[in-house]
């Protein structure tokens, strides 16, 4: 029998709509507000500070070791909740489907989907379904929004790194990209490089309930470490120096990188999180890190200082110093 | 790991730094002079110069594929694009270069189909996959690429493509070596030899640079302590008044190169006058499609017409090239040409010299 493809109906508004609204992401996402199947999901939250945010994904391949589109569209959204101090609660999810997209690839993604969202401890609220013709889209995008309340007694933000505050990170980076690249071109080392794609809010909250003093959380996705510390060094009008021996780079991501001509500061991550933290309180945090699954490999590997402000530079293994920019050009095209 | 941290050994690299710094100097400056693109990127991005002692001094030369292509074989890929039907596929470096008044990229959002490919070999299916349209190459580099172009041209002929063709700028390094030293502009003491174009052609390539302009060469490998060994054997062959041949990348560079190769160059080109962006029209310093390849050759399958070529006023690659000034000398760089606005060749190749010296220079 040949295999069940997305047929352009199944977007139309009609019964072949919600067939498959009702036969796959109701089931797959199954919650009271959701199956209230009103044009808004509505909810009450208690009073406070809340997160919002919305992130597309248009990851190519579909599938990749270590996740999937699904997978990664929660993680990726729960993450950026995560990173403002927020606890997640909600997520919606928006699908562009292609016609002729295998149906048995849909139903994965939407599989791990739900699996990512009950890990991370959100619900699926509201979605919708389009299906475009052959050729208008690649096989499936998808977009997702969360909802987040923000712990009390948090000052965390972009712009509030000091000269002094230590620069942290969960482990190895890079891995995301590179698994993503190597799949896509074919490329394979002794072991299969996995992405680190992950939903990092219960590490997050381990972290800050640790040290509640913590300056900036940020998840260094497109464009790697290196942009987003010059993300932060711009916002915060400092310099930060990274040790070269101290980054965190697998044997295998730094083969691969020499394959391609990348560097793995550039590539991106989705199970990471960078922390500026005040240097009273590194060590909790880097304890707190240590001690959770995603945190393994956590380590220390840079500073904020008051020279080069605006700038990131690294101090190399033979003792030379070189600047690191912000990413410039494409470097890898749609890794999420 | 393996055949990497080797090289990378923080100890063994200061030991050789400090060597280096003891030692005595006969001469106030040695002015040693890389070739290669990618031993600049390797030496900004391990920021070597700044540990090395002031009477050493690296100047860089040209030895960047993209940029030493000229301004007039860019517009005349721009003009390939514009081929109805056509399909340009070409290296991601080049795609930026400004020509006299366009891009490649440019003239992708216009409309052109301009690919970029990692590989020859990915043209040459692009070919295959569209056998109703022209598939030009864009073919540049040096005598790393040239044997690859070759391959896959003795493929098309084999497999009877007849919608594939290749506009060659191919450029041969040891010409403009020697051009550099007859044009006396620059004082180089000794060269640090690339290492990706000896694996082709081999160290013996070099010998009549060493012997008769009395000027020391060593191939050197790309690693931090490559450079600085290989730093450090020129340096032994200047104060000792050599000029000799030598090869610190052994684990990759043979005397006689790579023989095969080689072989597929002189099977499908043969050596041309060409034009080289900054250094001028050097003799037997390029490669053209030998009568029996020819029917693969672009600029002959095309009616190409006469092409005015603009140079951006102000811009300076042809002296950086050249290795007379260092980029902070052009009055454009960081100002008026950066990464994302880009006015020369230099600026946009991530082997190129300015944008090496822009990403990676740190002013202690």
């Amino acid at each position: 029998m040949d295999p069940e493809l997305v047929q352009l109906d199944q977007g139309s508004g009609g019964q072949a709509m919600h067939e498959l609204i009702d036969g796959l992401f109701l089931r797959a996402f199954d919650n009271p507000l959701l199956r209230a199947r009103n044009d808004s999901a509505v909810f009450e939250i208690a009073g406070g500070r809340l997160a919002m945010t919305t992130d597309s994904y248009v990851v190519d391949p579909l599938f990749f070791p270590g996740g999937n589109i699904g997978s990664l569209a929660v993680h990726g959204t729960v993450n950026d909740l995560a990173m403002c101090g927020a606890k997640p609660l909600y997520i919606t999810a928006g699908f562009i489907l292609e016609e002729g997209l295998l149906l048995g690839d849909l139903k994965k993604i939407v599989a791990s989907m739900a699996g990512a969202a009950r890990e991370a401890g959100v619900q699926v609220i509201a979605g919708d379904t389009k299906v475009v013709p052959r050729g208008k889209a690649d096989k499936l995008f998808i977009n997702t929004s969360g909802i987040g309340i923000v712990r009390d007694g948090l000052d965390i933000a972009g712009s509030r790194a000091r000269p002094g505050d230590l620069v942290l990170i969960n482990g190895t980076i890079g891995d995301h990209g590179m698994a993503v690249m190597c799949k896509r071109e074919g490329l394979e080392f002794e072991n299969e490089i996995q992405s680190d794609s992950a939903a990092l809010s219960g590490l997050i909250d381990r972290m800050l309930c640790a040290f509640s003093g913590i300056h900036v959380l940020r998840d260094p996705t497109r464009g790697g470490v290196a942009t987003t510390l010059n993300e932060i060094a711009e916002q915060s009008g400092v310099g930060i120096r990274l040790e070269e021996e101290a980054l965190p780079v697998r044997g295998d991501v730094v083969g691969a990188c020499e394959v391609l001509g990348l560097d793995p500061l550039y590539v991106a991550n989705e199970g990471k999180v960078l922390a500026i933290v005040p240097p009273g309180g590194a060590q909790a945090v880097l304890s707190a890190m240590l001690s959770h699954p995603l945190g393994k490999s956590a380590c220390i590997m840079g500073e904020v200082v008051s020279d080069d402000p605006g700038r990131v530079y690294l101090r190399t293994r033979i003792g030379g110093s070189r600047i690191v920019d912000m990413l410039r050009g494409e470097q890898l095209p749609r890794i999420c | 790991m393996k055949y990497l941290d080797e090289y990378r050994d923080p100890q063994l690299a200061k030991d050789l730094i400090e060597k280096l710094r003891r030692r005595s100097y006969s001469k106030k400056q040695i002015r040693l002079m890389e070739i290669c693109g990618t031993h600049t990127v390797a030496i900004f991005r391990s920021g070597l110069k700044e540990l090395l002692p002031e009477q050493i001094r690296l100047i860089s030369g040209p030895g960047c594929p993209v940029c030493v292509t000229a301004n007039e074989d860019i517009d005349r890929a721009i003009w390939l694009s514009g081929i109805p039907g056509a399909i340009i596929a070409t290296f991601g470096d080049l795609a930026r270069v400004p020509g006299s008044s366009s891009s490649l990229h440019i003239e992708r959002s216009k409309g052109a189909d301009v690919r970029i490919v990692y590989a020859t070999l990915d043209a040459l299916r692009i070919a295959r996959e569209n056998p109703g349209r022209q598939v030009v190459f864009i073919g540049i580099g040096f005598e790393t690429t040239a044997p690859t172009i070759a391959a896959a041209v003795q493929q098309a002929a084999r497999l009877g493509v007849t919608n594939f063709s290749v506009f060659s700028a191919h450029k041969l390094l040891p010409p403009a070596m020697r051009a550099l030293l007859d044009g006396g502009e620059v004082k180089i003491d000794g060269f640090i030899c690339p290492g990706h174009v000896s694996i082709v052609i081999g160290a013996g390539a070099y010998v009549e640079v060493a012997q008769k302009y009395a000027t020391p060469c060593v191939i050197t490998g790309f690693e931090p302590l490559d450079i600085l060994q290989g730093v450090s054997l020129l340096i032994d062959q200047v104060e000792s008044g050599r000029a000799v041949v030598e090869n610190q990348y052994r684990r990759a560079v043979t005397r006689e190169g790579n023989v095969a190769a080689r072989k597929l160059i002189d099977e499908v080109f043969e050596p041309v006058d060409s034009t080289w962006r900054g250094m001028g029209f050097l003799p037997k310093s390029g490669l053209r499609f030998r009568a029996e390849w020819e029917k693969f050759d672009a600029a002959k399958r095309f009616a190409m017409p006469e092409i005015k070529v603009l140079e951006h006023p102000g811009c300076k690659c042809a002296e950086v090239l050249r290795g007379i000034i260092s980029p902070p000398e052009c009055g454009l760089f960081r100002k008026a040409c950066s990464p994302g606005a880009p006015k020369g060749p230099c600026m946009v190749s991530s082997e190129g010299t300015c944008g090496a010296y822009y990403r990676y220079h740190r002013v202690v």
